[in-house]
């Protein structure tokens, strides 16, 4: 059990690092933590991908000087997923952070709740 | 008719090409072009439809590449069937919202709504063709940023708020799904949904059960991942706000479409990727049984309490996600059944309600209170007509739809001892509390009020009223030809494994 733990600690930083962008996501008020909790979470599953597609000693798989056997490589899959990855979270963020731009115009806070309870006043 | 193999990838095409011509043209075209691309969705799936009920299921390869690497698009009777009744109600939903939609929506935003009607349309025909789990992910999140901009599209305090807290919601559940995949691809080793279920079973089936643990962890993720996206219970906080303050059309389409794409992707996923089974034997079945028993009645109370006619619309919808949740937590074939006619039976029938309410508000000076909207139905002759039958529908009156899904969801439940109890009792509670809400609407809409309001004569929007009719007729046409209907539900779910 221990030496499970030894042997895969990075996998387990990245839970660990997931849990904390989660929570930052889901508990804190002020929209740009919130957003940073966002990328802390995606951040979080592109290290567990990272980690668990790497295995020391090999390359990335790009024939150069002509060795073919695949025992030399990593798989590329992991990383090509992360890039995905990456390419979604950025488009995300961009959209959070507009979306908070415009709340920021309209209501001059960043704390969503503030903006319920203004709501709330309004009565609309 | 080998030519039909390729109309599925070929419709997602064609709304991602609609999509990006709609940026350009000028803005009567674009609406001509999306209701063309819509029809051509529903055409082509058509096709599908009856190819794979003779053919049987097919898989599509996508590039050059073979099964382990490549992508796949795999179609059968049901992902046909889904796919055409998307089409069907997103066309019904923009033609009747159409009226509102010009005076909610000012003239400089109407490409963007198209743009992202487009996208909303070609991502979720991926997440129910698609054969890829990493695929699945990507189109989740289009489908997420699509609905952000259609909840956006009016733009006020409300839909700011509402945005933000559905986009809060959805990544966070796309957040634990994606992670989910991850584990489910380490301890597999493919992404493809035919090579993932052979893995899983010979996990399974491993007398050490080495993996057994990160197994059940992925399938908690996928499940609770796709949950919390399709407004289970406790995770339904951003729904009301989103499908109450949005345009008309956003609404329908929100309610019926979006939150029951996540859903066949998760009925994909117990049957293509896990294995009935095995999802069966998880304990985590049971978890899902329970939040939809209790969102069922929870979804049903809160609407009773609400006073504007689109939020207490909205709140019957957590309800009702409760009741296909509950139909997945049966663990039989025959709750999967009632699940997934109960997806085709709401979508018909929540989107009516909102288009109906449409035309009732718009006969009582455009409020949404309830108290206001005293005596519409006699202003508005076939909005209250229309209403009513949705509310007959919702509440399970005979000849209608939701009749269907209830004695189906009541049939389903007998033959699970344990649970049956449980089942029938909270069947019956959130039936008579639908029965409470959708009742006394329809009772204040047909008594008098001292209220002058203007009459409106439908007659002279024929498009709104044409659409009315078109919906009230799926309605009908569901709760009478049921038959076929359950056997091809049936016949696409023996298809899937």
């Amino acid at each position: 059990m221990f030496s499970n733990i030894l042997a895969n600690y990075g996998e387990i930083i990245a839970m660990i690092i997931f849990g904390i962008g989660f929570a930052n996501l889901l508990l804190q008020k002020n929209m740009i933590k919130k957003i940073i909790g966002l990328n802390i979470m995606d951040t979080a599953v592109y290290l567990f991908l990272a980690e668990k597609g790497y295995i020391t000693g090999r390359i990335a798989p790009i024939i150069v000087d002509g060795v073919t056997d695949p025992s030399m490589y990593i798989n590329p899959i992991p990383s090509g997923l992360v890039l995905t990855g990456i390419v979604v979270s950025v488009s995300v963020t961009a959209l959070m952070l507009a979306l908070t731009i415009k709340m920021y115009e309209r209501y001059h806070t960043l704390d969503i709740d503030k903006v319920s309870t203004e709501l709330r006043k309004e009565g609309l | 008719m080998e030519i039909v193999r390729n109309f599925p990838a070929l419709s997602i095409v064609m709304c991602m090409v609609g999509a990006i011509l709609s940026s350009v043209l000028p803005k009567k075209l674009t609406r001509i072009l999306n209701l063309l691309v819509i029809t051509g969705v529903m055409v082509l799936s058509g096709f599908v439809f009856f190819y794979t009920l003779s053919n049987g299921s097919f898989v599509y390869t996508m590039g050059r590449f073979p099964a382990p690497w490549g992508n796949e698009i795999r179609a059968g009777v049901l992902e046909g069937m889904m796919a055409f009744f998307f089409g069907l109600i997103m066309f019904l939903s923009i033609l009747g919202g159409r009226r509102h939609f010009d005076i909610d929506v000012k003239k400089s935003r109407q490409n963007l709504y198209f743009i992202m009607t487009n996208l909303l349309l070609s991502s979720l025909l991926a997440m129910v063709y698609t054969n890829d789990l990493f695929t699945a992910y990507v189109f989740v999140e289009i489908n997420t940023i699509s609905a952000c901009g259609l909840i956006m599209v009016v733009q006020n305090g409300r839909t700011i708020e509402a945005a933000i807290r559905y986009m809060v919601m959805s990544l966070l559940g796309s957040g634990l799904f994606l992670i989910g995949i991850c584990i489910l691809y380490d301890i597999t080793g493919n992404l493809l949904m035919t090579p993932v279920q052979n893995k899983i079973a010979e996990i399974a089936a491993d007398p050490a059960r080495t993996y057994m643990v990160p197994l059940v962890v992925a399938i908690a993720l996928l499940c609770s991942g796709l949950a919390i996206k399709s407004a289970l219970y406790p995770f339904h906080s951003w729904l009301p706000d989103a499908y109450g303050y949005s345009t008309v059309s956003s609404s329908a389409m929100l309610s019926s479409l979006v939150s029951k794409g996540y859903i066949f992707l998760l009925i994909k996923i117990i049957y293509r990727v896990v294995g009935f089974e095995i999802f069966k034997d998880s304990k985590i079945i049971n978890i899902l049984f329970i939040f939809g028993l209790i969102g069922m009645i929870a979804g049903s109370v809160k609407a009773i309490q609400e006073k504007d006619i689109m939020r207490m619309i909205a709140y019957s919808s957590v309800a009702q996600i409760g009741y296909i949740y509950m139909g997945f937590g049966l663990g039989s074939e025959a709750g999967m059944v009632a699940s997934v006619f109960h997806i085709f039976s709401h979508a018909a029938t929540k989107s009516l309600c909102f288009i109906a309410a449409m035309g009732l508000r718009d006969a009582s000076d455009g409020s949404k209170k309830l108290t206001e909207l005293t005596g519409a139905g006699y202003r508005n002759v076939l909005a209250g007509a229309a209403f009513t039958v949705a509310a007959f529908s919702m509440v399970g009156i005979p000849a209608f739809a939701g009749f269907i899904s209830k004695i189906l969801f009541a049939q389903a439940a007998v033959g699970e001892p344990v649970k049956m109890l449980p089942t029938v009792i909270c069947l019956a509670i959130s039936t008579i509390l639908n029965a409470a809400y959708f009742m006394k609407t329809v009772l204040r809409l047909y008594s008098k009020s001292d209220a002058e309001y203007e009459k409106v004569n439908e007659l002279k929007h024929p498009v709104y009223a044409l659409c009315l009719v078109g919906f009230v007729a799926l309605n009908v046409a569901l709760g009478i030809f049921a038959v076929p209907v359950v056997e091809w539900i049936t016949m696409g779910l023996g298809m899937f494994s």
